[in-house]
C-alpha cells in the first residue's frame, strides 16, 4: 500500500527535504524507484530498444516517455532525417524514429516545431513538473531539478530498464544542501554562480549526493537561471540538483502544453524542504562575492574570476591542462584571445539566455578575428527569438543564427572547432577534445560570451561599455 | 550477463585523476547503434600521445573520480571490449560506476595509497565473493553494495529481477497515478 506506507513514513520521519519527499513518494519497493517521465534521444537509446526487441519486451509506459533528436542533428535548417549528410548520424536519427514508431513512443524529431535539446523541450512543453522523478540517458538530466523534480542521468542499460519497467533500481543517494548567502552582484549570472560553486567544491565535490540549492540568490533566479545551475550539478559530480518550487516555478509552468490545468498548487507548495530537515553535507557560499567566471583548464572546476589570471598549476593534471590549453600561468584572463564563440547547449540556450546575449551585442559587431554562432535550444526558442527580432540583432552583429540542437557543445554534428582553436562557450564541459579534437574551450555565461565575441577576448562585463 | 567472481591478471596503469568519459570514448564513436566494437577506439586521442602505454589486461588501475562527465555507457562498453574486466580506483563518478555494474565490468574502490601500490605491483587477483584484492603479497578488503555484488556474482538480468515485482509496480501505478503529463497527447 504505497500511499499509506508513505504517509506513515512521512509522519514517523519528522521534517523532510524536497529530495526525501520525492524519494518517499516514488519508492515502489525498497530501492525500486518509480519514474514519472523518461526522456529519450538518439545516441543512448538504440541499443536499449534493440535489447527490448530481442527479449520481446514492450515499453511499459509509452505515455510517460518522450523522445527527440538533438545530439546529431545538423543546425543548418534540415527538416528531415533523410537530409542529414553524415551517414552514421542519419542512421542514428532514423533508428530513433523507427524505434519510436515500433514501440509507440511519442517523438519530436528533426523537422518538428517541438524538436530541440531534450533538456530544453521537457520544461518548455510542460512535461517537466514539480515533484516528479525524471530520467534520461544523458548526464545533464539534472537540469529538470530546477522545477523541484528529482532528475538524473542514466546509462543505456538503465534506459532499457526504465523502458521495460518504468522503474529504476537505486540506492538512495546522500543529500547535500548548498546555501548561498547574499545576492548576486551586477553582471553576475546563474552560470557564474554554478561555475564558482564547482570551483570551490571541485569536480568530484558532489559525488554520491543529490544537491539542493537554496538561499536568496537562488530564489532570485529566473527559471532559465535555475536550469543553468541544476544543469551543471553533474559537473560537480552531483547525482542530481534540485531547487524548491515557488511562485516563479508555478508561473513558468502554467499554461504550457502538457501542464495540468489548473496546477495542483496545494500539492506542489508542500514539496519544499521542511524547516529542520537534515542533510548529510551542508555547504555555504557567499554569492555576493562572486565575479563573472571563466574556465582556464580542461574541466569545469578549473575556473577563475575574469579579473584574475591563469593560476600556477598545483599538480600534474593542471600542468597537463595548461599545456593542452596553450596557456601560461600568470596570463590575465582578459588577455586571452578567441577564435570562436558558441552560444547554445542545454546549459544556456533558452530564450532568457538569448535575450541577455542579444542585449550585449545589439548595435555592435563581432571582432573580425572571431567566428560566432548562436544555436537556440529548441525550435520553439528559435521561433520566439525570431518573433522578438533577436535573430536580426545577432545577424546584424555578424553571428551565425542556427537551428536547434546540441551542436558545438559536443560536436557530434558538423559544428566543431578546429585543432588549436580557442572557443568562448556557454556550454557545460571544457574537456579535452569536447568541441573538436585539439579545440580549447572556455566556459562562460551568455553575456560574457557575447562581449568576448565583440572584443575578440574576454572582458569583465561589469565594467564594459 | 556472465557471473563475475574472480578476476586475476596483469594491471594496466592510468595514473590520472578526473578521467572523463569523453576521453575514454570520444563523441565521434557514439554514432553506432550497436553495443559492440568500441574497444579499438578506447582513449582514441590520448593513445596517440608519445609514451602512451595501456595494454589490454584484465585489470585497469586509475586515479580518483574515474569516469566523470557524460553518462555514455559506450565508455564501459569500450573498456570491456578492449579487455578490461575490473577497474580499481580511489573513487568513481556515480553514473559511470552504475553503468559498469550493469555490464559486469567490476568497479573496485581502494584507498589512494593502495591503488598506488597496486599500480606498482603490476599483477593482482580480485575476489568479489570475498571482497578482497590480493597484490604484492597483501590482501586488501573492499566495500561494495551487497545487492550489486549479488547481481554480479549470480549474473542476474536486472530487468528480469524487477519484473518479478510487476505486481508492486501495478499497485503503485493504480494507487498513485498522477493526472499528468501524458506525453502521447503531444505527438
Amino acid at each position: 500500500m504505497p500511499k499509506n506506507k508513505n504517509r506513515e513514513r512521512a509522519a514517523a520521519a519528522g521534517p523532510r527535504s524536497l529530495f526525501d519527499k520525492i524519494w518517499d513518494a516514488h519508492e515502489v519497493a525498497e530501492s525500486l524507484l518509480y519514474i514519472d517521465l523518461h526522456l529519450v534521444h538518439e545516441v543512448t537509446s538504440p541499443q536499449a530498444f534493440e535489447s527490448l526487441r530481442l527479449a520481446e519486451r514492450p515499453v511499459r509506459r509509452p505515455d510517460r516517455t518522450l523522445a527527440t533528436a538533438d545530439h546529431n542533428v545538423p543546425t543548418d535548417g534540415s527538416t528531415a532525417a533523410a537530409q542529414i549528410r553524415d551517414r552514421l548520424s542519419r542512421v542514428q536519427v532514423e533508428t530513433l524514429e523507427d524505434n519510436c514508431r515500433e514501440f509507440g513512443v511519442p517523438i519530436h524529431s528533426i523537422g518538428s516545431a517541438r524538436q530541440g535539446i531534450v533538456h530544453v523541450i521537457g520544461p518548455e512543453l510542460g512535461v517537466t513538473q514539480p515533484g516528479m522523478t525524471i530520467v534520461c540517458g544523458d548526464s545533464h538530466t539534472s537540469t529538470h531539478g530546477a522545477f523541484g523534480a528529482l532528475a538524473f542521468g542514466i546509462g543505456t542499460s538503465e534506459v532499457e530498464h526504465v523502458l521495460a519497467t518504468q522503474t529504476l533500481q537505486q540506492r538512495k543517494p546522500r543529500s547535500m544542501r548548498i546555501r548561498y548567502r547574499g545576492e548576486l552582484g551586477f553582471g553576475v549570472t546563474a552560470k557564474d554562480l554554478i561555475l564558482g560553486t564547482i570551483g570551490r567544491i571541485g569536480v568530484a565535490g558532489g559525488v554520491g549526493h543529490v544537491i539542493e540549492y537554496a538561499g536568496p540568490a537562488i530564489e532570485g533566479l529566473s527559471m532559465e537561471g535555475r536550469m543553468t545551475v541544476c544543469n551543471m550539478t553533474i559537473e560537480a559530480g552531483g547525482r542530481a540538483g534540485m531547487i524548491a518550487p515557488d511562485d516563479t516555478t508555478f508561473e513558468w509552468v502554467e499554461g504550457r502544453e502538457a501542464a495540468p490545468d489548473p496546477l495542483p498548487l496545494d500539492e506542489w507548495r508542500t514539496l519544499g524542504t521542511d524547516e529542520g530537515a537534515g542533510f548529510d553535507t551542508e555547504v555555504e557560499i557567499d554569492a555576493s562575492r562572486l565575479s563573472p567566471q571563466v574556465t582556464w583548464g580542461t574541466n569545469p572546476g578549473m575556473v577563475t574570476d575574469v579579473t584574475s589570471a591563469v593560476p600556477e598549476p598545483r599538480d600534474e593534471g593542471e600542468e597537463r591542462a595548461l599545456e593542452y590549453m596553450g596557456l601560461a600561468a600568470g596570463t590575465p584572463m582578459r588577455e586571452i584571445a578567441l577564435d570562436r564563440v558558441f552560444i547554445g547547449s542545454c546549459t544556456n540556450s533558452r530564450i532568457g539566455d538569448l535575450r541577455e546575449a542579444a542585449e550585449v551585442v545589439r548595435g555592435r559587431r563581432v571582432a573580425s578575428s572571431v567566428e560566432a554562432m548562436v544555436v537556440p535550444g529548441s525550435q520553439q526558442v528559435k521561433t520566439q527569438a525570431e518573433a522578438e527580432g533577436l535573430d536580426e540583432v545577432f545577424r546584424a552583429a555578424g553571428f551565425d543564427w542556427r537551428s536547434a540542437g546540441c551542436s558545438m557543445c559536443l560536436g557530434m554534428n558538423p559544428d566543431i572547432a578546429a585543432p588549436g582553436e580557442r572557443v568562448a562557450s556557454t556550454s557545460n564541459r571544457n574537456f579535452e577534445g569536447r568541441q573538436g579534437r585539439g579545440a580549447r574551450s572556455h566556459l562562460v555565461s551568455p553575456k560574457m560570451a557575447a562581449a568576448a565575441a565583440i572584443e575578440g577576448h574576454f572582458v569583465d562585463i561589469r565594467g564594459w561599455e | 550477463m556472465e557471473p563475475v567472481r574472480v578476476i586475476e591478471g596483469q594491471v594496466s596503469v592510468l595514473d590520472r585523476s578526473d578521467v572523463d568519459t569523453d576521453q575514454i570514448i570520444p563523441k565521434q564513436f557514439l554514432k553506432r547503434v550497436e553495443r559492440t566494437g568500441f574497444g579499438e577506439f578506447v582513449f582514441h586521442d590520448w593513445s596517440k600521445e608519445p609514451g602512451w602505454d595501456l595494454p589490454s589486461n584484465p585489470i585497469l588501475a586509475a586515479g580518483r573520480n574515474f569516469g566523470c562527465g557524460s553518462s555514455r555507457e559506450h565508455a564501459p562498453w569500450a573498456l570491456e571490449d578492449y579487455g578490461f574486466r575490473a577497474i580499481v580506483a580511489p573513487s568513481f563518478a556515480d553514473i559511470f560506476f552504475n553503468n559498469c555494474t550493469k555490464i559486469g565490468l567490476l568497479p573496485v574502490v581502494l584507498s589512494e595509497a593502495d591503488v598506488k601500490e597496486l599500480m606498482a605491483a603490476g599483477h593482482a587477483r580480485i575476489d568479489l565473493e570475498e571482497q578482497e584484492v590480493s597484490f604484492a603479497g597483501r590482501q586488501v578488503a573492499f566495500e561494495i553494495d551487497p545487492e550489486i555484488a549479488r547481481r554480479l556474482l549470480e549474473g542476474l538480468d536486472d530487468i528480469g529481477v524487477t519484473l518479478q515485482q510487476s505486481d508492486a509496480i501495478e499497485r503503485y501505478e493504480a494507487q498513485r497515478e498522477r493526472s499528468g503529463p501524458v506525453t502521447n497527447t503531444l505527438a
